[in-house]
């Protein structure tokens, strides 16, 4: 309710609607709606939008998830998911969106990230920009219900879709065998190196799974680290993607490292990557990833220590 | 080192204290190096145990843990901290050169374009690694160090192509302006194209000094030294040049070949630096400035003098750089321009006042 609340939608009855607008307005036969977005400005809808532009890839995959696909016009070059939004076109990146295209596809809404400096710009062209940053698990949860809200699909369907992705997180966890809980887990998302901190989204998603992040809340989600805390915390298992696990064994003290020497490395493809690092409906699958991942290291060191009796 | 005259020379002593001073700096820093880890600041006497510890290997009863302490101690602080003087003292000295070399206190390392070609090279091969698997083979080995410094040299020699030599300075200044402007932008093109390496290219311009291992210390040792002895052997060009062109060429200095020992010499130590840390900024500009605030004295002892000041600047940096958020870590650049430019500008201040 809390969400509700948050996300501040007022449908206003249709003759009340017509009340106020008094003379001015024509009578529209929909409802025209509300939604308070992530600048928390109001957007108004006079009936739900049928071309929908998407700057994001995470609110894309929102927008499909929700069965609502065949609404988009136009999506960012990053959104690669569904398969099917390959053949839409696309209209720049979503820190530099190609303002132009958004205008020429004539979108009734255009659904764009808070980081992105073009919501003013698109707006003052007259479209309807809903500004929208998931960044947590409970973002992921809102902004299906935003977006449901935004294009007039019933919330019950967000909540069906939510209860979905939570129960498969929840199956990913489950999966784990008793003997990988508590995993010690150094996820880098990038080699500076930058690690993912326990409140960030992938950290939550270790979380759930009952592993241990190395890296504590009290360092925020996505911390740069000394090279040498990793090497001291010495963790189980080492989560990496393909673009950053390059001469990662060849850091100076990391070749003794216990995941490097017992090769318990995951090392995602690209597209992995792109399904652990986006906040949204993909979650599930993420979850899935990390726990196939930690149980096939976790399960392998445990046979190689029967084998070789105690270590 | 003392002029002939058999009076006594104060430039020539006051560079000696500065000299002994910046000495000793920068075996405390090295030490305190040691101590300065993912933990805070550790007791001396724990370090220098774990550093036996590496060296005769744990004693009994020591265990994992102590192995790990002696591990990080002797593979990862060690080489870091030397690491930091090293690349220190390159930018250090080629800063100095090329403030001598181009007649203008603005000069600093990064004035050919080394540093956007370096930028370059490691966007290039950041964006290449993972997505096909032919390149990830070679890159993978020569790796973003073999990348930037590539990188730093051929923007280097494209900028001599461009100003015909090094004859002329004004022209050689554009050169490396121009240079610097369009690789920087393909850089930000590239970087444009595949935002997943974003962070990683900013990290890179912010420089670090986090992975440099025995291996990178070897090299920039390597390059330092011969740098250092070429630089000092001909810094008579330099003296002559900051009397103008004409005086120098009037004293008999074969102009044209010293000034391409130089230039070399510039290129070769920037681009060691860069390819080991990043783009560590200031410094280059900064220590030949500190020097010459102190001590006002021939260019074969502010060759030195920059160097040896480049390198506590850069060492004192890294050292705050690891324990001021242990076990987060600043990026080194900022603290370097932080410092070295708080400093210089309270000294500015002071001269004014």
């Amino acid at each position: 309710m809390n969400i509700a609340r948050r996300t501040g939608l007022r449908i206003r009855q249709g003759l009340r609607a017509l009340g106020l607008c008094g003379l001015v307005c024509v009578p529209v036969a929909a409802q025209a709606y509300e939604v308070v977005d992530d600048r928390g400005r109001t957007v108004t809808l006079a009936a739900p939008p049928q071309r929908v532009v998407s700057l994001l890839p995470s609110l894309s995959e929102t927008v499909c998830e929700l069965g609502q696909c065949h609404r988009l016009v136009g999506v960012d070059r990053y959104s690669n998911h569904p398969a099917a939004l390959a053949k839409l076109p696309q209209m720049g990146g979503g820190l530099d969106p190609s303002v132009e295209a958004v205008v020429a596809a004539r979108p009734d809404l255009v659904l764009i990230s808070a980081s992105a400096r073009a919501a003013d710009r698109l707006e003052a062209l007259g479209l309807k920009v809903v500004v929208l940053e998931p960044k947590t698990h409970a973002d992921v949860r809102r902004v299906l219900r935003t977006v449901a809200l935004t294009l007039g699909v019933p919330v019950a369907e967000a909540d069906r879709v939510w209860r979905h992705i939570d129960a498969a997180v929840s199956a990913a966890a489950q999966s784990l065998p008793a003997s990988a809980q508590g995993t010690r887990v150094y996820f880098e998302v990038n080699r500076a190196p930058y690690g993912a901190g326990a409140s960030s989204f992938i950290g939550e998603t270790l979380t759930r799974l009952g592993v241990k992040n190395i890296l504590g809340p009290e360092l925020g989600p996505f911390p740069k680290l000394n090279p040498e805390f990793v090497v001291r915390a010495n963790p189980d298992v080492i989560m990496v993607g393909a673009r950053n696990f390059a001469g990662m064994t060849d850091r100076p003290g990391w070749k003794g490292l216990r995941a490097i020497r017992d090769n318990r490395l995951c090392v995602f493809s690209l597209d992995e990557s792109d399904v652990l690092v986006r906040p949204g409906p993909r979650m599930a699958e993420a979850a899935r990833l990390m726990a196939g991942c930690i149980a096939g290291k976790t399960a392998a060191v445990g046979a190689a220590a029967r084998q070789g009796g105690a270590v | 080192m003392a002029t002939a005259a058999g009076r006594p020379d104060t430039g020539a002593r006051r560079a000696m204290w500065l000299g002994m001073a910046l000495v000793l700096a920068a075996c405390g820093l090295a030490l305190l190096g040691l101590a300065v880890g993912s933990t805070g600041v550790e007791p001396v006497s724990q370090v220098l145990s774990a550093l036996g510890d590496a060296v005769v290997g744990p004693r009994g009863d020591a265990g994992a843990d102590a192995a790990i302490s002696a591990q990080i101690v002797w593979d990862i602080r060690a080489p870091r901290t030397l690491g930091a003087f090293l690349a220190g003292a390159l930018l250090g000295l080629a800063g100095a050169v090329a403030q001598g070399l181009f007649r203008n206190p603005l000069a600093d390392p990064f004035l050919l374009g080394s540093a956007s070609g370096a930028t370059l090279g490691v966007a290039a091969a950041l964006s290449l690694l993972g997505v096909s698997p032919m390149a990830t083979g070679w890159v993978v080995r020569a790796g973003l160090t073999g990348a930037a410094f590539v990188g730093a040299v051929l923007a280097v020699l494209l900028t001599l192509l461009l100003a015909k030599g090094v004859q002329h300075t004004l022209r050689l200044l554009l050169a490396g302006v121009v240079v610097g402007v369009v690789l920087g932008a393909l850089s930000s093109l590239v970087t444009l194209l595949s935002p997943d390496i974003l962070q990683a290219m900013q990290s890179f311009m912010l420089g670090s000094t986090g992975f440099v291992g025995w291996a990178a210390v070897g090299i920039m040792a390597g390059v330092w030294l011969p740098c250092l002895a070429v630089g000092l052997a001909f810094s008579r060009v330099l003296d002559g040049l900051s009397l103008g062109e004409a005086t120098a060429a009037s004293l008999g200095l074969p102009l044209g070949a010293l000034r391409v020992a130089l230039v070399a010499v510039l290129a070769l130590a920037t681009g060691t630096a860069v390819a080991q840390t990043g783009l560590i900024a200031f410094v280059g500009l900064a220590a030949p400035h500190l020097v010459r605030s102190a001590v006002k004295t021939t260019h074969a002892r502010l060759l030195a003098l920059s160097s040896l000041m480049g390198g506590v600047l850069l060492l004192l940096a890294d050292t705050l750089a690891r324990g001021v958020m242990a076990p987060q870590e600043l990026p080194v650049g900022v603290l370097t321009a932080v410092l070295g430019g708080g400093y210089l500008l309270w000294l500015m201040h002071r001269r004014v006042g």
